[in-house]
C-alpha cells in the first residue's frame, strides 16, 4: 500500500468518529484512569465504583429529568504524559460536560489544568496530594488531603500504637509519598516523636530490591516504619523487612489499599497499618449495601478506591440535578455548593478549597483472602 | 550544487508552510491540534535518534533523557528567567513571545548539547550494547537527578508553562532536523558517519577520526532532542520526570527500527504512523458497530499497538523504507575483537 493511502486509511475513520451523533438525550461524562500499568488496580476499582454509581444513577431515571448518563473511559497506562492527551481528547473530541479522575496526585496535576482552561469540572475521587484543586475553580476531589492523612497516622503511631522513634521510608519519585512524609514528620516531631532515620527509594516499578534501605533502618531500632507509597513496593518492602528481622509494624497511607497488597506482601505485610477512605467491614447500612452490590456485580470485594469512585460519580450527579444544566459554571458551582453528602466513604462537605472534609479510618493488615480490620476512625 | 539546493527550497517551503498552517490552528480540534503537534515532536526525536542509531550505527537508549533535559531547561528558562526580557520589549506580544520562546528552545537544545558531549566523550569509545547500557543509565540518572531537585518541581512535576508550542515552532523546527541530518550525511564530512558504521577498524586505517564522529553526531542528536524537549514541555504545560523515563526512548528506537535505520523518510514516516496509530486506537474502543469483545481487546491499546509492532517486524524485518543489505553490512564486526573495545582515537 502507498504511503499516503496508508495515512488515510487511518485519518478516516478518526474523522468518522468525530462526526458521528450521540442520541440527544444523553450526558456524556469522561474518566480517565490507570486501567493498565504500575497502578492498575486503582484505576480499576475506581472506574468499576464508577460503572456501579451509573447503574444506580441511570436505572433509577437519569439526572436532569430523565437524561441518561454515558461514560466514556480513557486508560493512561498509570504513566505521565498520558492524562494529558486522554483528557484534551474526552473534552474536545467527546464534548464531555466533566471529568472523573484520577487517583493518582501526578497524573491528576497533569490533567487539572487541561480541565481548568476548558471550563470543564475535574472531580478526582482519590488524588489526596493538597495541590491538585489548588490549579483552579474548576478542579474538585471527594477524598480528604494529604497534610490531614499523614496527621492521622502520625498521631495513630503515637496515641496507639505507642510509638515515639519512626523510621521514614519515601517513594521520592512519587509526590504523593514525598507530601504524606512531610506532614507525617511535622505533626510527629512536634509532639514528642522523633524520627531516627530517613530513606527513599524510587517507584513505580524502578526500585525492586529496598534491603540497603532496610538495613540502615533495622539499626536505628525504630519502634514502627512509615512507608507511605503504593501498595507493590510496600508488599516487596515488607517481604524484605521481615528476611532482614525488623520485626516492627509498617504504617502506611490509601496508596496500600489494594488486594494485591496482601497478594505481593503476604504474611509478612500482615498486622500492619494504614490509613484510607472507607472499611468494607463498617457496620454502616450504606456501606454494607455497596459491598453487597459491589460484590454481585464485579464478584471482588472493594477495597477504597471503589467507594471513591462511586462517590465521585454519585457527587457530580447531584451537583448535575441542582445545577439544572450541563453548562461548566452552573455544574461548577453546584458542586462547591455540595454539604453533607451521605457517600459511601462518609458525609462529604465541599470546603471553599474545594476538597472534601470527612473522617479517615485506619486498618490494620489481616491475612490474604482476610480483608482488613478496622482499627480506629479518625475525625477532622 | 543543484541537489543542494532543492534541499534548502524545500527546508524554506516546508517553514512557511508551517507559518501558514500555524494561522488556522485556532479552528483545529484542540486535541487534533495536540495529536499533530506530537506527531512533528515525534519526527524530530526520531530524526535526529536515527542520526546516532541509524547513520552512525552507535546504539543509544539516552534519548529520552536528552529529551528531559531540553524538556526542564527550556520550562525553568520561560517560566522563570523571561520577565525581564519581557519587560524590555514591552510586555508578552506576538514579537516577544517568538523571540523568547526561540531563545528558550535554543537554550533547551545546548543544554542537552552539553549534556551529550559529557556522555559521548567518555561512552562513545565502548561499542553496541555497551554503549546502549551506558546510555541507558544515564537517562535514568537524568530522571532521578531532576526528581530529586526541587527548584523544578521534584516528582510533583513542573506546572504553570506557557503554552507557547505551535504548529510554525513545531513543524519548522522538525523540518530543520531533517535537512541538517541530511545536509550533514550527504557531505563529504558526513561519509564519516556512515563509514564509522559500516567498518569500524576501516575507517580508523583509512585516518577517520571514529570517536570524534561518534560525539558529533551524539551532541547534534542530543541538540534536537533537547528542542524537542522544549516544544514538549511548552505543548503539554506539566511535566512530571516519570514520563522520560526508558520506555519513551525504547519508544523512540521502535520508530527508527521500524523506519528503517539509516533511512530518514522512513523514520520520519514511521514517527507519523506510530503516533497516530497510538491515538487512534483510542477511538476503536468507542465504535459501537464493533462487536463486544473487539472493543474490549481494544480498549487495551497496548496490546494492538503491539502486535501491530510484531507484524510489521516480521514482514519488514529492514523496517519499512529500510534497505536490507548494507545494515546487515554495517552490523558486522571482526571475530577478532570481542567485548567491549576501545577505539583509538
Amino acid at each position: 500500500m502507498k504511503p499516503f493511502a496508508r495515512l488515510a486509511l487511518l485519518t478516516l475513520p478518526l474523522v468518522l468518529a468525530a462526526a458521528v451523533p450521540l442520541p440527544a438525550q444523553e450526558i456524556v461524562v469522561g474518566q480517565y484512569a490507570s486501567l493498565t500499568g504500575s497502578e492498575a488496580t486503582f484505576g480499576i476499582n475506581s472506574s468499576n465504583g464508577v460503572a456501579l454509581a451509573l447503574d444506580e444513577i441511570n436505572n433509577g431515571g437519569g439526572v436532569l429529568g430523565g437524561r441518561k448518563i454515558k461514560i466514556i473511559t480513557e486508560d493512561d497506562q498509570s504513566k505521565a504524559g498520558q492524562p494529558s492527551s486522554a483528557v484534551k481528547k474526552l473534552i474536545s473530541s467527546d464534548k464531555v460536560i466533566a471529568v472523573v479522575g484520577e487517583i493518582s496526585s501526578s497524573r491528576s496535576l497533569e490533567a487539572a489544568p487541561i480541565c481548568q482552561e476548558a471550563k470543564i469540572p475535574m472531580v478526582s475521587p482519590g488524588a489526596t496530594n493538597a495541590r491538585v484543586t489548588e490549579v483552579g475553580d474548576y478542579i474538585f476531589r471527594v477524598c480528604f488531603i494529604d497534610p490531614f492523612q499523614g496527621t492521622v497516622m502520625a498521631k495513630f503511631a503515637l496515641d496507639n500504637l505507642k510509638a515515639t522513634k519512626i523510621a521514614i521510608l519515601t517513594d521520592v519519585r512519587n509526590d504523593y509519598s514525598v507530601g504524606l512524609t512531610q506532614y507525617f514528620k511535622e505533626y510527629f516531631e512536634s509532639h514528642g516523636g522523633k524520627v531516627v532515620t530517613e530513606r527513599s527509594f524510587s517507584g513505580g516499578g524502578t526500585d525492586r530490591d529496598f534491603r540497603a534501605q532496610l538495613t540502615s533502618i533495622k539499626a536505628a531500632q525504630p519502634d514502627a516504619v512509615f512507608v507511605p507509597g503504593y501498595y507493590t513496593e510496600a508488599g516487596l518492602i515488607a517481604k524484605q523487612a521481615r528476611s532482614l528481622g525488623i520485626k516492627v509494624p509498617l504504617l502506611g497511607g490509601d496508596g496500600w489499599d489494594s488486594p494485591k497488597l496482601s497478594e505481593i506482601g503476604g504474611s509478612a505485610i500482615e498486622g500492619s497499618y494504614f490509613s484510607t477512605h472507607f472499611s468494607p467491614k463498617d457496620t454502616n447500612p450504606k456501606v454494607q449495601d455497596f459491598v453487597k452490590r459491589y460484590q454481585a456485580k464485579f464478584n471482588a470485594m472493594p477495597d477504597g478506591m471503589a467507594p471513591l469512585g462511586y462517590d465521585a460519580m454519585m457527587v457530580l450527579a447531584q451537583a448535575l440535578n441542582a445545577a439544572g444544566g450541563t453548562e461548566g459554571p452552573k455544574v461548577r458551582d453546584a458542586l462547591a455548593a455540595v454539604k453533607e453528602f451521605d457517600g459511601v466513604t462518609g458525609k462529604i462537605t465541599i470546603d471553599g478549597k474545594r476538597n472534601a472534609t470527612k473522617a479517615a479510618v485506619v486498618l490494620k493488615v489481616g491475612g490474604q483472602g482476610k480483608g482488613n480490620d478496622f482499627v480506629a476512625s479518625v475525625a477532622p | 550544487m543543484k541537489y543542494r539546493h532543492t534541499k534548502q527550497i524545500a527546508l524554506l517551503v516546508a517553514v512557511i508552510l508551517a507559518a501558514v498552517a500555524s494561522r488556522f490552528s485556532g479552528s483545529i480540534n484542540p486535541y487534533y491540534l495536540q495529536v499533530i503537534l506530537f506527531i512533528g515532536i515525534n519526527v524530530t526525536l526520531a530524526t535526529s535518534l536515527n542520526l546516532i542509531n541509524g547513520y552512525t550505527g552507535q546504539f543509544s537508549l539516552g534519548h529520552a533523557g536528552f529529551m528531559a533535559i531540553g524538556a526542564y531547561a527550556s520550562a525553568y528558562l520561560s517560566t522563570e528567567k523571561s520577565a525581564g526580557i519581557f519587560q524590555a520589549l514591552g510586555g508578552a506580544n506576538a514579537f516577544s513571545i517568538a523571540l523568547i520562546f526561540a531563545l528558550v528552545l535554543l537554550g533547551g537544545g545546548i543544554a542537552a548539547a552539553l549534556a551529550g558531549l559529557i556522555v559521548g566523550v567518555p561512552s562513545l569509545r565502548l561499542k553496541g550494547d555497551y554503549l546502549a547500557i551506558v546510555t541507558l543509565g544515564f537517562g535514568e540518572i537524568i530522571r532521578v537527578l531532576i526528581q530529586n531537585t526541587d527548584a523544578v518541581g521534584g516528582p510533583r512535576g513542573y506546572s504553570g508553562i506557557a503554552g507557547y508550542t505551535t504548529l510554525f515552532w513545531t513543524y519548522a523546527v522538525a523540518a530543520l532536523t531533517i535537512y541538517v541530518v541530511l545536509s550533514m550525511v550527504d557531505s563529504t564530512y558526513g561519509r564519516g558517519f556512515l563509514t564509522v558504521r559500516d567498518d569500524e577498524v576501516a575507517a580508523e586505517s583509512v585516518g577517520i577520526n571514529t570517536t570524534r564522529y561518534k560525539v558529533t553526531a551524539f551532541v547534534l542528536g542530543a541538540f534536537f532532542a533537547g528542542v524537542a524537549g522544549g516544544l514538549y514541555a511548552h505543548t503539554t504545560t506539566y511535566i512530571n520526570p516519570s514520563g522520560f523515563d526508558f520506555q519513551l526512548s525504547i519508544q523512540i528506537v521502535i520508530m527508527v527500527i521500524l523506519g528503517g535505520m539509516g533511512s530518514t523518510a522512513g523514520v520520519a514516516f514511521a514517527a507519523v504512523l506510530l503516533t497516530l496509530l497510538l491515538e487512534y486506537l483510542r477511538f476503536v474502543a468507542g465504535y459501537e458497530w464493533l462487536p463486544d469483545l473487539v472493543r474490549r481487546i481494544a480498549s487495551n491499546r497496548m496490546i494492538i499497538f503491539s502486535l501491530v509492532l510484531i507484524a510489521l517486524m516480521l514482514l519488514r524485518p529492514q523496517g519499512l523504507f529500510g534497505a536490507l543489505p548494507r545494515m546487515a553490512g554495517g552490523r558486522k564486526t571482526p571475530k577478532s575483537q570481542p567485548g567491549p573495545t576501545i577505539a583509538t582515537p
